[in-house]
């Protein structure tokens, strides 16, 4: 049992950490306002490795734990939510896909461009008609001769704006269900594809979430990732890993929100003394800290059995269900201890909240999560340790 | 980073839970009905080297280390949650101080009858008057004949009835503010030592929970247990240590609330199908699972954290809190999952229910836990920040 960071992950932890109180941080209320995370900052992302941390050295990434990742993509989220969404989509789900997935060749085309942020990467599963009922997406690759022509619309797919690269699923077998789907890499300029509405959103508002609609979009052999007609199976491997940098991106906003009410409390006065010795809100802050702690030991846990090696399905739901949900609780307890002025844009928790907000839905939502909770449990992974 | 049990510890915690399915859980509703533990009991768990865990060989203890201890209180809890206590006030609130605190003619006189559960340990510090507010104790010790005489009383004291060794705090020294009290060692059978009431509870109805009357109690010089007025020190930090083992408790409750909510939703039929197959049933256990797992990460963390001879009292303090709360959450949905069965006697489900509730009350209520986080938030707010 071994409750200490390793020394290198704290290390990197507090690179990061610094680097994001100082470039992110003072810019993120515009970025929220924009709907836009700066093609610089996208840059120095890549530079400080960022953009590849699970993508192995021999690939240009910086071939990192699951927990190291966990740690970075928390420190980044502490700041703001949608550059750690950004970050997390493009390592944790497409950039996922491919490492887990695909031939020799495409990681050797895609992933040193990938992992460097030259390319930012997306991934699409969910469709308009099929979220948390995936596998029941519509989108077809019709054969043609040794290739495919895809036919479809990906709805909600972050960094889909900026992306060149994007892992499509695509039903190949309508006959067959989840084991009918494949995944295919579609590159920005095929001809046909076109990325289509920016939605216009609560939080998150930095990260871009978008439509993609395609239309007889040719795909070569080589675009084809992992086995035929098991591109599904993949994506719910590449899901249950996302899950953990959910959860990590849910523990750095519910920092934020506690490291900023702590700091208001002390200063604020009210009543002749600050509102932090008022016991309202240190009960407040109490309950923020621990259920924060809690998350984050859930998060590692989960992440460090993934570096295991070992079935993390239980764990990563889990940590991704209530990291999430005491981020949203954070977040309203934040504006609550900030009164009148953490319901303006001066102050940046209520951003946090509405950034919180996505982290309960997006990747599985907290129902989708709790059936695969009940499903384990009544399997018999009841005990879980 | 690994937040495995080693291999042995897994072992023992294998053989322990066997045990339990055998000789503690079977017995812990009649346990109940009958607010007392069974002859036996005590012996057959101190064969077992349970009331002397992490206590070192040397002083006659079974020599592990304190993340083993959580367990054991986590095992036995989950089968019968007085059983648990009767554990963990023994070994967290009167071992342990001694351990800490004792010299070493203390120790040895002690610890080695009290590892073997030879002897039953109860710690007392609460009053009629100050539970809470532990520093306005009233219970007097008067120096007097190069001894100490004890005039006071004494509430609320777990083990009461079974313990032979009290660890006592009365005050010695009542006009020094912030050392007003010490802490003892007393014998029960030392003249001017009774038993007063004998509280009638909710639950954990068989762990004894007891009134210390003294009237004129002498004890000798070297009762003293560590430093004259350094008695709320012992009993804060002794406090820390309990947080950990009532979280243990909470969260072996809380699995039992689980395992019998997995267990009769697959059973009970209704619609023409398990409940297990409706999703409100899915979701209480879901919540359950997920807390569950919350509620161990922070109690094995604050155990390594002490095992480890780190600052370990606020992680403490989040797992008793947090573990007791969902354990009243778990227990009240496992309830609710029994249905109308669940309000019966015949059932589990409503004693779980009755025993989680006082782990958010003592060694410090939730209100008292929240207390603690919070002045480590304001102190040190960079706290928070290390990963």
């Amino acid at each position: 049992m071994e409750f200490d960071l390793p020394e290198d992950i704290v290390a990197l932890g507090d690179t990061v950490r610094k680097f994001a109180a100082e470039q992110i941080r003072p810019h993120s209320r515009d970025w929220d306002r924009d709907q836009l995370i700066p093609d610089e900052m996208v840059a120095q992302l890549g530079e400080l490795g960022l953009l590849g941390t699970l993508t192995p050295e021999e690939y240009g990434g910086a071939g990192l734990t699951y927990l190291a990742n966990a740690v970075v993509i928390e420190e980044i989220s502490r700041q703001d939510g949608a550059v750690g969404l950004m970050v997390a989509a493009h390592n944790g789900l497409c950039l996922s896909h491919l490492n887990l997935a695909a031939s020799a060749e495409q990681k050797q085309k895609y992933l040193p461009k990938l992992a460097s942020g030259q390319w930012l990467g997306a991934w699409g599963l969910t469709e308009p008609g099929a979220g948390s009922d995936a596998a029941a997406l519509e989108s077809r690759a019709e054969r043609d001769g040794t290739g495919w022509r895809l036919t479809g619309h990906k709805q909600f797919i972050t960094n889909g704006l900026r992306a060149e690269v994007f892992v499509i699923m695509a039903r190949t077998d309508p006959s067959q269900g989840a084991k009918g789907i494949s995944a295919f890499i579609v590159e920005r300029g095929d001809e046909g594809f076109v990325v289509g509405k920016k939605e216009d959103k609560f939080g998150m508002r930095a990260s871009d979430t978008v439509t993609l609609d395609y239309e007889n979009v040719y795909v070569g052999p080589e675009r084809l990732v992992g086995e035929y007609n098991l591109g599904y199976i993949d994506a719910l491997k590449v899901l249950e890993r996302g899950r953990v940098g959910i959860g990590a991106l849910s523990v750095g906003i519910a920092r934020g929100c506690l490291e900023e009410s702590i700091a208001y409390a002390k200063e604020r006065v009210a009543f002749g003394k600050p509102i932090a010795e008022q016991q309202a809100i240190q009960f407040m802050l109490a309950d923020m800290a621990t259920e924060l702690e809690a998350a984050r030991l859930l998060v590692y846990d989960a992440a460090t059995t993934l570096d295991r090696g070992e079935d993390a399905r239980l764990k990563a739901s889990i940590a991704k269900l209530f990291a999430s949900e005491i981020a949203t609780q954070a977040g309203l307890k934040a504006i609550q201890i900030h009164g009148g002025y953490g319901y303006t844009k001066d102050m940046p928790v209520e951003r946090y909240l509405r950034d919180a907000k996505l982290c309960e839905i997006g990747e599985g939502s907290s129902e989708i999560q709790r059936i695969i909770i009940a499903r384990e449990l009544l399997k018999g992974a009841a005990n879980l340790y | 980073m690994d937040f495995r049990l080693d291999d042995d510890q897994r072992q023992l915690r294998d053989q322990l839970r066997e045990f339990c399915k055998h000789k503690i859980a079977p017995q812990a509703a009649q346990r109940d009905v009958d607010g007392r533990f069974e002859d036996g009991l005590i012996e057959m768990l101190g064969e077992m080297g349970l009331f002397g865990t992490y206590v070192p060989e040397q002083y006659g203890g079974t020599g592990l280390d304190c993340v083993t201890y959580v367990m054991t209180v986590e095992e036995l809890s989950r089968a019968c949650g007085a059983t648990g206590i009767l554990v963990s006030a023994h070994h967290s609130l009167c071992v342990d101080p001694i351990l800490n605190f004792g010299s070493e003619p203390q120790k040895h006189k002690y610890l080695p009858k009290l590892a073997r559960g030879e002897w039953i340990g109860c710690f007392s510090l609460t009053e009629p008057g100050s539970g809470s507010d532990a520093g306005a104790a009233r219970c007097a010790a008067v120096e007097k004949d190069g001894g100490w005489v004890i005039n006071g009383t004494k509430s609320f004291v777990t083990n009461g009835l079974q313990a032979h060794v009290i660890v006592l705090f009365a005050v010695t020294d009542p006009q020094t503010p912030k050392r007003r009290l010490s802490a003892f060692i007393v014998e029960k059978d030392t003249p001017g030592c009774t038993i007063g009431k004998v509280e009638h509870k909710l639950g954990i109805r068989a762990s004894s929970t007891t009134e210390l009357v003294f009237e004129n109690c002498v004890l000798p010089k070297d009762a003293l247990l560590g430093e004259r007025g350094r008695g709320l020190r012992v009993a804060l930090e002794t406090l820390d240590g309990g947080r950990l083992g009532v979280a243990a408790q909470a969260l072996g409750i809380t699995e039992a609330a689980l395992e019998c909510s997995l267990g009769y939703s697959q059973q009970r039929v209704q619609f023409n199908r398990p409940i297990a197959d409706l999703q409100a049933i899915q979701w209480k256990l879901a919540n359950m699972a997920t807390e569950m797992a919350a509620a161990r990460a922070l109690t094995y963390r604050g155990a390594w954290l002490k095992q480890h001879r780190r600052p370990y009292g606020t992680e403490a303090a989040m797992a008793k809190v947090f573990a007791s709360e969902v354990s009243s959450r778990a227990t009240n949905a496992a309830l609710q999952v029994y249905g109308g069965y669940g309000y019966c006697t015949d059932y589990p489900a409503e004693r779980l229910l009755r025993d989680a509730k006082i782990t958010e009350l003592y060694e410090g209520t939730s209100e008292i836990q929240r207390l603690v986080i919070a002045r480590q938030l304001i102190n040190e707010p960079q706290w928070v920040t290390r990963g």
